[in-house]
C-alpha cells in the first residue's frame, strides 16, 4: 500500500456533483501534480457526507479540517497555504455556526493521543458478531492474497522480514518459527492459537477475541497456508465465555462464507478451524502443555527438542502462536515488511498492547509503537497515578515478570531493554503500584500464584516455588532471618536454571526483581520487624500523630474494630490491643495523620486503660 | 450466506462500508454501545435495552444501534459512541439509564451533543 501524507476526501455525492465536484477534482489533481505533490497528497472520491447546502465540500485528513463552498479559483490557492504551507486555508473552512462544542478531540487526551492502532484497528468500531463489517474494513483481504497471490515461501518471507516477534511474551520471531515447521514433511501438520491467556491482571487476548475475533482466523489461515497445515485449534480458556461465544459464531460464518473448509475463497486451499476449551491451568499457556491439553491429556510440558516445528500436537509438525501475534498477521500480507517496520524499534518493529491497570486513573487496553517510554504510558495515556498517589513500582509480564521501580520509567518498551531491567515484556500485562503496596507481598503473592499452578512434573519448580513462598511468608509474618535474601537469590537462580518450562524459569522473576530494587524493604521486615507500606499486619503499627489529627472523627467511624478514641474537634488515639492492622484508618485519614511504625512501636505506644479513657 | 470468492470481498466491503459511514445506508445516526466483557459486567446491557427501547418508543427508522468490543478504557465502561451523519463520532462514558435516555434525546434525535457526559470526540489513530 502505498502512503500518503494526507488524504482529501471529496464528497462526489449527488449534491457536491451537481454543485461542480469533478471541476474541482481535476483543478486538484492538476494544482498538486505541479507542485509535484501527487505522490504525497491522496485524491478520494466518497460519498454524500450530508453536507450538501455548502457543497463542493471536502475533508483533509489527518488534519480533520473541513472546507466548503470549494471554487475553482480558490484551488491553487488553498494547495498552496494547506500542503505546502501546512496551515488550514481558512477562508473556506467550516464554521460551526452554533458555539463551539466544549467536548475534547482525540489529539487533546493523551489517553488517546499516543496510541496507534493496528492490532486494535477495529476496537469499537466493528460489530465482532457480523462478518460484513470485519469484511469492510479490509478483512479477509490479507488472506485472500496470501491464498491466491503468493507461495509460502514468499508469506513467510514478508512475515520474517517485517520482524515480527511473538507476543506471547518470550518474542520469538514469528516468521522463523513458520520456516521451521514449513521445511518439515510431514502428512499432517497443526496451526495453532493459543488464546490461554492467564496472567493475573492481563487482559489484551480477551478482549481482542471478544472484539475482533475475526483477524485472528484470518492470521490463522495465512499461517496455515504458509506452514502448509489443515487443520487449526483455537486454545480458548472456558474463563472466557464471550470470547469463546463470538470466536464460534466467527468460525460459523467463516464456514458458510467459504473462508473455512475445503476451497477457501475458491484458492483449491483447505483448512479447517476449531475451539478448544482448556481449564484455566497457567502452565497450559505453555507450548508443549497446551498441546499435551489439546491431545486430552493432562497439560504437562515435556522437554525440548524435539521442538513443536518437528513433532508438536499428536506428534506432528506444529506452530503455536499468540492471539495478538496472529491478528497482525493480515496487516503484513496487505502492506508489506517494510510498513510494518515504520514503527517500533529495529528489533522490536511494530505496536504491542497493553492491558493497563493498577492504581491509575485510565484503566484499559491500550496499543502503543514499541519503543515508547514507559513514562509515556504510565503518566500520558493512563493518565496519571489515582488521587495523586505516589508512585512505588509497575510490575510487568505478570507471575513470569518484574517490578521495575520508579528510577527505570525512562526505559523504552522493547523486548530487549525490558528483559535487561529483570522483568519481561510478557504478554502485556502491565499492574501500577503505589506506596500502599509491599514488594515483598507482592512477590508473594505472584509466588503463591506459581506454586499453585507449577504442574509438579520437575522438581526445581515444584518443590523451589514452595520453598520460596514459605520464605517469603516467614518474612511477610515477622520470621524472616539474616540470610534469607541471599537464599531466595540462590535458589531462584537455581528454580530458573534447571527447571523444564516456561513457568518455573521465569517464576521466581518477581522475587528477584523485588530483592534487586527494593531490598531495603526486605531488610526492613527482616531486621525491623517493618512493613512500611502497613501491609503485612504483623510488622506494623499504626499510630495518629496528635499534632497533625484535627478530631475529624472520620477514622474513629470507619474502624472495624472500634480500636479509635477520642473527642470530636480533639486528637484522637489508636488502642493497640484492639487495633487489627487493616489500614481502614490510614486510607480512610485525610490530613495524613496516620502514621505506619515498625511492630515493636505497638509496647511503647500503648494507650493503657480501655475504660478510662472511655 | 453463499460461498465467497475474491471479487465478493470487494463487493461486500464496499456495500457495508457505506453502510459504516452511514452515507448511503439510509441512516441519519448510529450508536454503538461497547460491549465487552468490561462493558457488560459495568451495565452496557442495561444502556443497551434502554437505547433499544427509547427507540421503539420515538419510532425512529434512521437509527442503527450496533454492539462492538471493548473501547479501550475499561475504567470509564459503560461506553456508547453517536456518530450522527456528516459530524465526527462522539463518545460517551460512565453511562447509565437515565445518562443514555438524555443522549438519545439531545444527541440522536436533535443532534446536540451532550457535552456533560462526553469524553471525546473524533476518531482514533490506526496506521
Amino acid at each position: 500500500m502505498e502512503k500518503f501524507r494526507a488524504e482529501v476526501m471529496l464528497c462526489s455525492g449527488t449534491g457536491c456533483v451537481a454543485s461542480g465536484t469533478m471541476k474541482i477534482k481535476t483543478a486538484l489533481d492538476e494544482e498538486l501534480k505541479k507542485r509535484e505533490l501527487e505522490g504525497e497528497i491522496k485524491v478520494v472520491l466518497t460519498g454524500c457526507n450530508g453536507y450538501c447546502a455548502q457543497g463542493p465540500v471536502m475533508s483533509v485528513y489527518p488534519d480533520e479540517i473541513f472546507y466548503q463552498a470549494l471554487t475553482v479559483n480558490e484551488i491553487p490557492k488553498l494547495v498552496e497555504e494547506h500542503f505546502l504551507k501546512g496551515r488550514p486555508y481558512q477562508k473556506l473552512m467550516f464554521k460551526e455556526p452554533e458555539e463551539k462544542l466544549a467536548i475534547p478531540s482525540m489529539r487533546d487526551i493523551p489517553f488517546f493521543k499516543y496510541q496507534v492502532l493496528r492490532v486494535l484497528r477495529n476496537k469499537g468500531l466493528i460489530d465482532p458478531e457480523r462478518i460484513e463489517e470485519y469484511i469492510a474494513r479490509d478483512g479477509y483481504q490479507g488472506a485472500a492474497k496470501a491464498l491466491i497471490e503468493m507461495t509460502s515461501e514468499e508469506i513467510i518471507k514478508v512475515v520474517r522480514d517485517s520482524g515480527l516477534r511473538g507476543r506471547g511474551g518470550a518474542g520469538f520471531p514469528t516468521g522463523l518459527k513458520w520456516e521451521f515447521a514449513s521445511k518439515v514433511q510431514s502428512d499432517m501438520k497443526y496451526m495453532l492459537c493459543n488464546g490461554d491467556e492467564g496472567d493475573p491482571g492481563a487482559f489484551m487476548d480477551r478482549s481482542l477475541m471478544e472484539a475482533d475475533p475475526h483477524a485472528v482466523i484470518e492470521g490463522m489461515i495465512i499461517g496455515a497456508k504458509a506452514i502448509g497445515a489443515h487443520q487449526g485449534y483455537i486454545y480458548v480458556r472456558a474463563e472466557y465465555p464471550l470470547a469463546v461465544k463470538r470466536l464460534q459464531i466467527a468460525i460459523d460464518q467463516c464456514y458458510d462464507a467459504g473462508i473455512l473448509g475445503k476451497n477457501i475463497l475458491d484458492s483449491g486451499f483447505a483448512f479447517d478451524l476449531e475451539i478448544y476449551q482448556g481449564a484455566g491451568a497457567f502452565v497450559c499457556g505453555e507450548e508443549t502443555a497446551l498441546m499435551r491439553s489439546i491431545e486430552g491429556k493432562r497439560g504437562m510440558p515435556r522437554p525440548r527438542p524435539p521442538f513443536p516445528a518437528q513433532k508438536g500436537l499428536w506428534d506432528k509438525p506444529s506452530v503455536l502462536n499468540n492471539v495478538e501475534t496472529l491478528a497482525q498477521v493480515s496487516l503484513i500480507i496487505l502492506n508489506g515488511s517494510n510498513w510494518y517496520r515504520s514503527l517500533g524499534t529495529e528489533k522490536s518493529p511494530g505496536t504491542k498492547v497493553f492491558a493497563l491497570t493498577g492504581v491509575i486513573n485510565n484503566i484499559g487496553l491500550i496499543e502503543v509503537p514499541m519503543g515508547i517510554p514507559l513514562k509515556t504510558i504510565i503518566y500520558d495515556i493512563g493518565g496519571g497515578m489515582k488521587k495523586g498517589r505516589k508512585f512505588k513500582a509497575v510490575q510487568m509480564g505478570g507471575p513470569s515478570g518484574g517490578c521495575l521501580p520508579e528510577g527505570l520509567l525512562d526505559l523504552s518498551v522493547t523486548y530487549e531493554d525490558i528483559v535487561k531491567s529483570g522483568a519481561i515484556m510478557g504478554s502485556g500485562g502491565m499492574v501500577v503500584m503505589d506506596d500502599n503496596n509491599c514488594m515483598v507481598s507482592t512477590a508473594k503473592f505472584f509466588l503463591d500464584f506459581s506454586a499453585d499452578e507449577s504442574c509438579g512434573k520437575c522438581t526445581p519448580c515444584r518443590v523451589g516455588t514452595k520453598i520460596l513462598l514459605d520464605i517469603l511468608t516467614d518474612i511477610t509474618e515477622g520470621r524472616g532471618k539474616e540470610r534469607d535474601i541471599e537464599t531466595l537469590m540462590d535458589l531462584s537462580n537455581d528454580i530458573i536454571s534447571s527447571s523444564l518450562c516456561g513457568l518455573g524459569q521465569t517464576a521466581p522473576n518477581p522475587v528477584l526483581t523485588t530483592i534487586k530494587y527494593f531490598r531495603d524493604e526486605y531488610e526492613a521486615h527482616i531486621k525491623e520487624k517493618w512493613c512500611v507500606a502497613g501491609v503485612c499486619r504483623d510488622l506494623c503499627t499504626f499510630l495518629i500523630d496528635e499534632e497533625l489529627c484535627n478530631g475529624c472523627g472520620a477514622c474513629l467511624r470507619a474502624c472495624p474494630a472500634k480500636a479509635i478514641i477520642g473527642e470530636k474537634k480533639k486528637p484522637h488515639r489508636i488502642i493497640q490491643d484492639l487495633c487489627v492492622q487493616c489500614r481502614t484508618c490510614y486510607e480512610t485519614c485525610r490530613f495524613s495523620s496516620i502514621e505506619i511504625l515498625s511492630a515493636k512501636a505497638r509496647e511503647t505506644n500503648r494507650v493503657e486503660s480501655v475504660s478510662a479513657e472511655r | 450466506m453463499q460461498r465467497l470468492k475474491i471479487e465478493d470481498l470487494q463487493r461486500i466491503k464496499e456495500k457495508h462500508r457505506a453502510e459504516f459511514t452511514l452515507r448511503e445506508g439510509g441512516y441519519r445516526a448510529k450508536v454503538t454501545v461497547h460491549m465487552g466483557t468490561c462493558g457488560i459486567a459495568a451495565g452496557a446491557r442495561t444502556v443497551m435495552t434502554t437505547l433499544i427501547d427509547e427507540i421503539a418508543k420515538a419510532g425512529l427508522e434512521d437509527v442503527i444501534i450496533t454492539t462492538s468490543g471493548c473501547a479501550g478504557l475499561c475504567a470509564r465502561e459503560p461506553m456508547a459512541t453517536v456518530e450522527i451523519m456528516g459530524h465526527p463520532p462522539v463518545k460517551y462514558c460512565d453511562l447509565n439509564s437515565e445518562k443514555i435516555k438524555e443522549i438519545f434525546k439531545d444527541h440522536v434525535i436533535d443532534g446536540k451533543p451532550v457535552e456533560k457526559y462526553a469524553l471525546v470526540v473524533g476518531s482514533e489513530t490506526t496506521y
